[in-house]
C-alpha cells in the first residue's frame, strides 16, 4: 500500500465523496485537488466512506469488480480494472420501478452476477476456485452513477468515488456455473424495446470469473477477503448508456433469463 | 442500363475475381445504377463462375447489423451466392493467396432440409425447415478499390463473397437459443470481440426469412441442402498470413481455422 493521504486529507475527501453520493450534486474530480493521489489513496478513501455507510447502518452485501472490459477502459480512460463495495440500500428489486431522484447521471450497464457458497481469499485466486467456490450466478442490471462531473475522471477518483456504484438489480434464473457455460453467455440490452447494447460474457476479461479472481486479489492487497454469501457484479459486459425516467429497460441473457426496470422521477 | 452494360459490369467483376485484382467502383463509372441491376450484375458475375465450372450451393446474406446499416445508409439486408469453390477446410485453412483484400466475419450459418419459397416465409417456417446451424467464418472480399464500396457495389460484387469456413460442430435450432447465444471470437488467443445473434437482424432466423421472402418473388432458387451465412455477428476481422481464429457459440460450439499465404492486395504492399 502507497497511502500517500494524511489521515486528515482521507476523511476529507470521504466526507466530500459521502456528500456527493447522498445530496447527488456533482463535484470535480479528486484529482484537481489532490494530483499526487495514489490508487491506494483512492482505496483508502472507499474504506472510510465504507465504515462510515456501516456505521449508519448499512449493511455489506459483496462487491463489484468495474472497468473490466476493454471496450469500458477505453470509455473510460483507464487502464486497471476497480472495485467498489455494495450495501444492502443499493439493492433494488428486478420488475421494479426505480426513482432517479438523488442520482447525478445514472446509466445502465448487463453484468452476470456471482453468489458466493464459500470465501475466497489470497494473492493467486484463479478462474477454476472462483467457478467451484460460486453457489450460483444470474443475471444483474448494475445502475452506476459517478459523483464527477460530466463522467470524467481518473482511476484514482473512482475508486474514492466506490466504483461509481449506485444501484444494483439482481434477477433471472439463478444457474450452478457447472450447468452453463459463463464465458460464452449472449446478452441483449434493449431501452424502450430497442435493441441498444449487446455482446457475450467473454468482453469480461475474457471470462467473468477471471474478474472476481482479480477482485479477490485486490481485496487481499487491502487486507480483506470475500465472505462466503457475498454478491459480486464482475463487471459490464455492455457499455453503459444512459437513462432518464420513464425509460424501461431489459437485459435479456441465454440460459439466464432476463432482468427487467424501469426508471421513474 | 442496358443488357450489355450489365453484362460488361459483371465480366469486369468476374475478370477482377480471376486476376486478383481491383476494379474503380461501379457507382463512379455509372451512377445511375439501381438495386435490381446491381443484382442483375452480380447473376452475370456468379454465372460466369458456373460456367467455368463451379456451382451454386448457398447465400449468404450481408448488411445485417445496425453498425454496417449505418455505414452504408441502407436499411435492409443484401445477399450473395455461395459456390463449392468457396468453401474451405477448416482443418486445412484459408489460402490468402487465392484472395485480394481479405477480412473475416463469424456468423451461424443454417443447412436447409426443406426448400423455403417467399413470400410470406417466417421465422417459425425457418426454424422448421432447418436442418442444423452451425458456427462459421465468412472471408469476405472485394474486386472494389480500396474496400470502397455502396451498396450498389457489394451488390453487384456477389455481397462482397471471398470464401467462407464451417465447424464441424452443428446444433439442431429446437435445441439452442439462436438469438441469445454468445459469440466470442479469439485471434491468436487473444479475445478479439464477442457478440450475441440478436446483432443480426434481432435474430439469424429473421434474416433467414428475409432471404427466403426477398429470393421468392426473383424466382431465384432456396432449397434443401442450401448452406445460408446468416450474416455477420463480430466486427471486421483483419488477417493475415500466421493468423488463426476461434470462433464460439455458446451452447454450439466452436469454428477453428488458420490462415496462410499472402492476398494480393496485401502481397503487395508487404515487401
Amino acid at each position: 500500500m502507497t497511502v500517500t493521504l494524511t489521515p486528515q486529507d482521507i476523511a476529507l475527501l470521504r466526507e466530500r465523496v459521502e456528500r456527493a453520493q447522498t445530496t447527488g450534486v456533482a463535484i470535480p474530480k479528486l484529482t484537481d485537488d489532490y494530483p499526487d493521489m495514489t490508487i491506494d489513496d483512492g482505496y483508502a478513501v472507499q474504506m472510510a466512506l465504507r465504515q462510515s455507510y456501516l456505521s449508519q447502518g448499512q449493511r455489506q452485501v459483496g462487491w463489484k469488480a468495474g472497468l473490466t472490459s476493454k471496450a469500458k477502459m477505453e470509455q473510460m480512460g483507464v487502464s486497471v480494472p476497480s472495485i467498489g463495495f455494495l450495501t444492502h440500500t443499493m439493492a433494488r428489486p428486478e420488475n421494479s420501478a426505480i426513482s432517479v431522484k438523488g442520482l447525478i447521471h445514472p446509466r445502465v450497464e448487463c453484468e452476470v452476477a456471482f453468489v458466493m457458497a464459500r470465501e475466497l481469499s489470497g494473492p493467486s485466486v484463479g478462474r477454476a476456485e472462483v467457478l467451484e467456490a460460486t453457489d450460483y450466478i444470474l443475471p444483474a442490471i448494475e445502475i452506476i452513477d459517478s459523483r464527477f462531473s460530466g463522467f470524467k475522471f481518473d482511476l484514482e477518483s473512482v475508486v474514492a468515488d466506490n466504483g461509481s456504484s449506485a444501484l444494483f438489480v439482481g434477477g433471472g434464473r439463478a444457474r450452478r456455473t457447472t450447468d452453463v457455460d459463463p464465458r460464452t453467455l449472449g446478452v441483449v440490452m434493449e431501452i424502450n424495446g430497442e435493441i441498444v447494447a449487446m455482446g457475450a460474457s467473454a468482453a469480461v476479461m475474457g471470462h467473468p470469473a477471471d474478474a472476481v479472481a482479480l477482485l479477490v486479489q485486490i481485496l487481499h492487497g487491502l487486507g480483506e477477503t470475500l465472505p462466503a454469501g457475498s454478491l459480486v457484479l464482475s463487471g459490464g459486459i455492455t457499455a453503459a448508456l444512459p437513462v432518464t425516467p420513464g425509460d424501461h429497460v431489459i437485459a435479456r441473457f441465454q440460459d439466464l433469463g432476463d432482468v427487467s426496470i424501469r426508471f421513474v422521477e | 442500363m442496358d443488357t450489355q452494360a450489365i453484362t460488361r459490369f459483371g465480366d469486369a467483376l468476374y475478370d477482377a475475381f480471376l486476376g486478383r485484382s481491383t476494379i474503380t467502383p461501379l457507382i463512379e463509372q455509372d451512377p445511375s445504377i439501381t438495386l435490381e441491376e446491381a443484382y442483375r450484375i452480380q447473376s452475370r458475375f456468379v454465372a460466369r463462375r458456373v460456367a467455368a465450372g463451379d456451382s451454386v450451393i448457398g447465400k449468404k446474406i450481408g448488411v445485417t447489423s445496425k453498425a454496417v446499416q449505418d455505414m452504408l445508409g441502407v436499411y435492409q439486408p443484401d445477399f450473395g451466392q455461395l459456390t463449392a469453390a468457396m468453401k474451405v477446410d477448416a482443418a486445412r485453412g484459408v489460402d490468402l493467396s487465392g484472395l485480394i483484400q481479405p477480412k473475416a466475419e463469424a456468423e451461424l450459418a443454417f443447412v436447409l432440409k426443406q426448400d423455403l419459397t417467399g413470400p410470406g416465409v417466417t421465422a417459425m417456417d425457418v426454424i422448421r425447415a432447418t436442418d442444423y446451424v452451425v458456427p462459421c467464418f465468412e472471408i469476405v472480399d472485394s474486386r472494389i478499390t480500396d474496400w470502397r464500396i455502396g451498396i450498389m457495389d457489394t451488390v453487384a460484387d456477389n455481397a462482397s463473397c471471398g470464401v467462407f469456413v464451417l465447424s464441424d460442430m452443428w446444433a439442431d435450432p429446437r435445441d439452442i437459443d439462436i438469438t441469445l447465444a454468445g459469440m466470442v471470437v479469439e485471434k491468436n488467443g487473444a479475445l478479439f470481440s464477442t457478440g450475441v445473434g440478436a446483432a443480426v437482424q434481432g435474430s439469424p432466423a429473421n434474416a433467414v426469412a428475409w432471404l427466403a421472402n426477398t429470393l421468392g418473388p426473383l424466382g431465384i432458387p432456396f432449397t434443401a441442402g442450401e448452406v445460408i451465412l446468416s450474416g455477420s455477428q463480430s466486427s471486421l476481422i483483419p488477417v493475415t498470413d500466421g493468423d488463426e481464429l476461434v470462433c464460439t457459440i455458446g451452447g454450439l460450439g466452436t469454428c477453428q481455422t488458420r490462415f496462410f499465404g499472402q492476398s494480393a492486395v496485401s502481397g503487395r504492399i508487404t515487401p
